[in-house]
């Protein structure tokens, strides 16, 4: 497989063994990327190799595994900084995931930065990992919590926001793709607006890096947020990116091991970068597989992903807004790989289950994001999300299975 | 598909669509409030208990056909019991939902017999239990919310 090759998503269904499995007697298709995402088969050869070849801890023996470790580790910490563009490799924190992320600048970061009376800006379609930890912090700091609505498309009011902002605005953090309605956010525009007013970005990426490039020196964002899972690589593990100079200021989020140069009791200093927020030993091989998936990505490349995700989510709309009680929930202009819906007649659980007896995995629910469920005045949404993997067929089988659904509750 | 129209039961879609006592009990004497966080569906019981005896019951709220429809059902099926017949229906229903292959109590079940089927969805037992914890919360007053989390 080579960058600029016709794609060929049989071929590429193939380095996922995952998919081969039959799900209630029948194949398995799979429409449920946005949680998280099936892993190629080099991902897990990568884990396995780790664990039969290398398995030592990093950063502390002078013995050749751990050297072996070390450097896989820290090769795959440049995997991803190339991966997004960003400047150094000091720059890319290793996290569980995007929620730790989050949590790690709310700690870290805007405890330090957020006073009384002082706003911090989210959008009505976060997720609760974007919300909540900004709510534990205002109500901490006396500090408020400022809600960017939304239309009925599911754009962000761009307008709403430029009102927003102002002096006392130390921090926005907003998503760069909507889980629940897969707008895709004009993150760069945000970044640059917030930037005018002196305040700080967080961009939750987590939905975004698995379909498009995205590049820190382009968006400008201060942080970056996401998950190793749901772009084909292993869960428990993320990735925080942070500008080297915001990092530099701030304090660490979590003491132990590693994150230190020397200790007494009369004073300890802190490591450098990025090793000051990587406390205590981490998930090496999740660390070195992510690297394995960002080269199965990056080898596929985006012109490539992008092109495809493109053409079914065209497909998919199409298909879903022709059936008579089914309504489509998000219907932005831009958006990647998502289509949430809900029917006049079955509840999303119901939906949810009636396609599962037909092999079809998709989300139902809240998605996590109930004050976007709220913004829209409904309980739920079944949620199809895709990924490159996906084809017509799968669209074909969902459509399929919608008709089951509308026979059930006729 | 036999799990499938197993569980979805003309009777069950019937109650989903058409669900019995679907309203506020005005004299209310007891109110609880059930949620499953996790799915978003969500009951306010409201009961009117007149001399341990349960002389109205009705129910509002939002949720699948399975949490509507075992509602519903459970509505008729206590409706003028006593307190006592109302916990013993509870621990049947409990019993048919959560422990499949066991034995039925199908003298105290009656139609609720109907949702037998969801047993074998786990990922379902929240749905269909969630009116009866509301109900067993209402009738001992432990909690003003519950919820099956």
């Amino acid at each position: 497989m080579t960058t600029g090759a016709a794609f060929d998503v049989n071929k590429v269904r193939g380095d996922f063994p995952l998919l081969k499995q039959q799900v209630n007697g029948n194949p398995l298709i799979y429409l449920d990327n946005g949680a998280t995402s099936q892993k190629p088969q080099s991902v897990i050869d990568a884990i396995v190799r780790y664990y039969t070849t290398t398995n030592s801890n990093v950063h502390r023996g002078v013995h050749t595994l751990s050297q072996l470790a070390t450097e896989d580790y820290e090769g795959a910490r440049a995997k991803i900084r190339k991966f997004i563009n960003a400047g150094e490799d000091r720059e890319i924190i290793f996290t569980r995931n995007t929620t730790e992320g989050i949590n790690l600048v709310a700690h870290s970061y805007a405890r330090h930065n957020v006073g009384p009376g002082d706003d911090i800006i989210v959008s009505n379609m976060e997720h609760h990992s974007n919300i909540v930890p900004w709510q534990m912090l205002c109500e901490e700091k006396g500090a408020n919590l400022r809600v960017v609505p939304i239309d009925d498309t599911g754009e962000l009011l761009m307008d709403e926001y430029e009102k927003m902002l102002g002096p006392r605005t130390k921090l926005v953090s907003i998503t760069h793709v909507s889980n629940a309605l897969g707008t895709i956010l004009p993150a760069a525009k945000i970044v640059q607006m917030a930037h005018a007013h002196g305040a700080a970005v967080l961009l939750d990426g987590a939905q975004a890096v698995p379909h498009m490039p995205v590049d820190m020196k382009e968006l400008d964002c201060d942080f970056y947020a996401f998950s190793g899972h749901k772009l084909f690589g292993p869960t428990g593990i993320g990735i925080l990116y942070g500008k080297a100079e915001f990092l530099e200021a701030m304090p660490p989020f979590m003491g132990g091991g590693d994150m230190i140069k020397s200790v007494t009791f009369e004073k300890t200093i802190y490591n450098d970068l990025p090793y000051k927020f990587e406390a205590g030993t981490p998930d090496i091989a999740g660390a070195i597989a992510l690297g394995a998936a960002v080269d199965y990505v990056s080898n596929l490349g985006f012109d490539q992903i992008t092109a495809h995700e493109e053409e079914l989510l065209r497909y998919g709309t199409e298909a879903l807004s022709s059936i008579a009680g089914v309504k489509l929930i998000g219907t932005a202009a831009h958006k990647a790989g998502i289509l949430s819906f809900v029917m006049d007649k079955a509840h999303p659980h119901d939906i949810g289950t009636i396609l599962d007896e037909q092999g079809i995995a998709i989300r139902t629910g809240h998605h996590c994001a109930q004050p976007v469920m709220q913004r829209f005045q409904i309980p739920a949404t079944a949620r199809a999300s895709l990924a490159f993997y996906n084809t017509k067929e799968d669209i074909d089988a969902l459509v399929k299975g919608i008709d089951r659904v509308l026979e059930v509750f006729s | 598909m036999s799990g499938l129209s197993e569980l979805y039961q003309e009777i069950l879609l019937e109650h989903n669509s058409k669900p019995h006592n679907f309203r506020k009990v005005e004299e209310a004497s007891q109110t609880a409030e059930g949620f499953n966080p996790l799915c978003g569906d969500q009951i306010t019981l409201y009961l009117k208990i007149v001399d341990g005896v349960i002389d109205d019951v009705g129910f509002q709220g939002v949720g699948c056909a399975i949490s509507r429809a075992s509602a519903s059902m459970m509505t008729q099926s206590i409706k003028g019991q006593s307190i006592e017949r109302a916990h013993e229906i509870f621990g049947a229903f409990h019993h048919m939902i959560t422990e499949p292959g066991g034995e039925l109590d199908l003298d105290t079940l009656g139609d609720l017999e109907t949702l037998s089927g969801v047993n074998e969805y786990p990922t379902r037992i929240k749905c269909a239990i969630l009116a009866w914890h509301t109900m067993k919360s209402a009738l001992t007053g432990e909690a003003d919310q519950i919820t099956t989390e």
